[in-house]
């Protein structure tokens, strides 16, 4: 069975223990995530995580279904790509002294990336975008001495106007 | 509006839900608590266990044979911790109950204060959903939910933990009614219609009931969907019960010890029924050849259960009776006599043990029990090779009369378990079947049937070994018993009458026979210990990830 890349946003009341609900389901079912972020939403009441997944059908639909039994999930669904907006952000700290800094500077422009340290001998970076394009600029420096970087892991949001629903089915 | 503390809260909460019973122990943190139940002593009875596992198991079984939620309460740290194996068991097989845990005060929480644990985040994977209160406002909503939880779509434990100062403190209470018990999801016509056809059309059908069966109390209802459709039917060990021994249409358990007939009619089956069951590894031991030649149509009102251990061919989520009796106008009435024996031709190759009077054997000896006891006796077991013989060999069980320990299979389940059923049933004989392993796990809870006077039989098959693993490992492990084979001195007619109780010891049915007549006329507990030959095997079986072709029959 082929494997595919989802982005899963859940909706949860924002209460105690939200995230170790979350993240104990994931441990003790073995789902595959790639990342999982947490963040506010409008109503203080509710939580937004979102879910970076690779994994089956199957078990995108176990993930959902499971995830959807916890008390505290109100909605849960899968961003369709063609549907939403991903984005992620990079910090990148790249040894850099002043033979290649003009070298990196092309490439930080062509991405319109930010320098947002610079020393003698080093530079750190900024970039956001969706993931593919982050993973592209990583791609465009792994020939510069990297130290050490970050990244907050994707977090998306749908297009247009939805209604909260509470996961029933 | 009364002027109530955190405990009284509980306590009239608890009245609010029709909780007259609640199994627990005591300790510090829970002082408030149960100075409020001193107080609401005539309204609510507080059965005082052994160890707070056994109140857990004593809540599950009061709900396994009663249907009701089953209430334990326990203290912080070590009691809460004691619980963990009680609920865990309940998360397994789905059964209603709320735990209610005091923990330290709120100014101590996060400083490992005495006999503080995190038990929400202890019990996270294990219940179906937890609370920490520590603001008495919360009381009311959180206990409330608790009741709805547990009994809501497929149900199991919920865990509701208060700090002693909440406990402790005084607020107005206004009373109210229990929240309603979410609604089934609706069962789509055109999905009944699509399944009705595939029903009708089927040749060689096969129903497979699980728990769900049970726990919707769908018996009736299959009943009425047989009488009018024949099919033959099968059960797993949660499904005990719940279709009549003697109905021709009951070709007996399936999986790992189920017998030739129903593991060769699934193996066969056009069309698989499975109601409210969740192809669990002892049943589709084999998940990419179970049913194989069949379209499989999964009924069960836990979404997450579709396509989860079987890829089904169509599915529907609802409460499995609801289905039942839905569907029941769709069907066409059809006989498939030439179905039926077929069936009937493998069921001659079914495992039959061999009777000898001269020994104990397990058959025998579950045959004289079935023989003496009423038509409605519960019957509670441990875990291990009497726990399969006693599935396979009692032949007149009741829906909620076969309590067992099915999912997670806890040794030590079944004493605690029976005080619940024998509390919650008080009229029933209830009969509690064990093995020299599990015995020794929960013997000591026969204090509390002592203390209460309930007249439970436990009938111990004591083999002298660690009986399942001792077979596996004869089978698998070329003879090497590694830790089965206790050397135990135990003296079990002497321990019973140490605790207060009546012991017996049989080798021969003859003898067996006399002291059960006996047992079953005393107004306390029973032990009687039955000396069984170790090389006693279950039989028939299928070894780990095998299918019908590879089952060992001897």
């Amino acid at each position: 069975m082929t494997e595919k890349k989802e982005v899963i946003s859940i909706l949860v009341d924002n209460q105690y223990n939200v995230l170790s609900r979350i993240s104990s389901l994931i441990g003790r079912r073995g789902f595959n995530i790639d990342t999982i972020t947490a963040s506010a939403t409008q109503d203080p009441e509710i939580t937004r995580i979102t879910i970076g997944f690779t994994g089956t059908e199957q078990s995108l639909s176990q993930l959902l279904t499971q995830m959807g039994k916890l008390e505290i999930v109100r909605e849960i669904f899968v961003l369709d790509p063609a549907e939403s907006v991903f984005r992620e952000l990079l910090l990148i700290k790249l040894k850099a002294d002043k033979s290649v800094r003009s070298a990196i500077i092309e490439i930080v422009d062509i991405y319109r990336a930010r320098i947002i340290d610079l020393s003698k001998d080093s530079m750190i970076i900024e970039l956001t975008g969706a993931p593919d394009k982050i993973d592209g600029f990583m791609k465009m420096l792994d020939c510069y001495e990297m130290v050490e970087f970050c990244r907050t892991g994707v977090t998306g949001i749908h297009r247009g106007v939805r209604e909260y629903t509470r996961f029933e089915d | 509006m009364m002027k109530l503390t955190g405990g009284e809260i509980v306590a009239e909460l608890l009245l609010e839900h029709g909780v007259d019973t609640v199994f627990g122990y005591p300790g510090g943190a829970a002082l408030n608590m149960y100075d409020a139940l001193y107080k609401y002593k005539d309204k609510i009875r507080h059965i005082l266990g052994s160890h707070e596992q056994h109140s857990a198991h004593a809540a599950d079984g009061y709900a396994r044979a009663t249907g009701k939620v089953g209430v334990v309460l326990a203290t912080s740290g070590p009691g809460a911790c004691n619980l963990v194996t009680g609920i865990a068991t309940a998360f397994m097989d789905s059964i209603p109950m709320v735990a209610i845990t005091s923990n330290v005060s709120s100014e101590l929480i996060g400083r490992d204060a005495f006999q503080e644990i995190y038990i929400t985040g202890v019990t996270l994977p294990i219940t179906k959903h937890n609370f920490f209160v520590n603001k008495i406002e919360d009381l009311p909503h959180v206990i409330r939910q608790a009741f709805k939880i547990a009994q809501s779509g497929r149900k199991g434990p919920v865990l509701v933990d208060i700090t002693k100062d909440v406990t402790g403190a005084s607020a107005n209470y206004e009373t109210g009614a229990p929240y309603a018990v979410a609604v089934p999801p609706e069962v789509s016509q055109s999905d009944l219609e699509e399944i009705a056809r595939m029903i009708n059309k089927a040749k060689q059908p096969m129903v497979y009931c699980g728990g769900g069966v049970a726990a919707s109390d769908g018996g009736p209802a299959l009943k009425a969907l047989l009488d009018k459709s024949e099919m033959p039917s099968c059960f797993t060990i949660m499904a005990s019960g719940v279709l009549d021994h003697k109905d021709h249409r009951n070709m007996g358990m399936i999986g790992m010890h189920g017998n030739v007939a129903s593991n060769r009619a699934m193996d066969q089956a056009d069309l698989i029924l499975a109601l409210g069951t969740r192809f669990s590894d002892r049943v589709a031991q084999n998940m990419k050849k179970f049913g194989s030649k069949a379209t499989i149509v999964h009924v069960d009102i836990d979404k997450s259960e579709i396509n989860k251990n079987v890829v089904v061919g169509k599915s529907i989520v609802c409460d499995v009776r609801d289905f039942l009796e839905r569907i029941l106008p769709l069907i066409e009435e059809k006989k498939r006599s030439s179905w039926f024996e077929k069936i009937g031709g493998w069921a001659e190759k079914n495992y039959k043990p061999k009777d000898d009077d001269s020994v104990l054997k397990p058959h025998q000896i579950i045959g004289t029990i079935c023989g003496m006891t009423r038509d409605d006796a519960v019957y509670v077991t441990d875990v291990g090779q009497h726990q399969i013989w006693a599935a396979q060999y009692i032949k007149h069980l009741k829906p909620r009369s076969f309590l067992t320990s099915g999912g997670l299979g806890t040794m030590g389940f079944g004493y605690g378990a029976a005080v619940g059923a024998q509390i919650g049933c008080p009229e029933k004989q209830v009969i509690h079947i064990t093995g020299d392993g599990s015995f020794h796990m929960n013997m000591n809870e026969t204090s509390t049937a002592v203390s209460h006077q309930l007249p439970i039989i436990t009938v111990l098959l004591n083999n002298q070994v660690l009986g399942m693993v001792y077979q596996w490992q004869g089978a698998f492990y070329g003879d090497r018993y590694s830790a089965t084979t206790v050397e135990r001195k135990t003296d079990f007619v002497k321990v019973a009458e140490g605790f207060g109780a009546k012991g017996y010891r049989a080798s021969n049915l003859k003898e067996f026979r006399e002291f059960f007549g006996k047992a079953l006329e005393e107004k306390g507990p029973v032990w009687i210990e039955c000396l069984v030959d170790r090389e006693e095997q279950v039989l028939p079986m299928i070894p780990n990830g095998g299918t019908v072709e590879d089952m060992i029959i001897g």
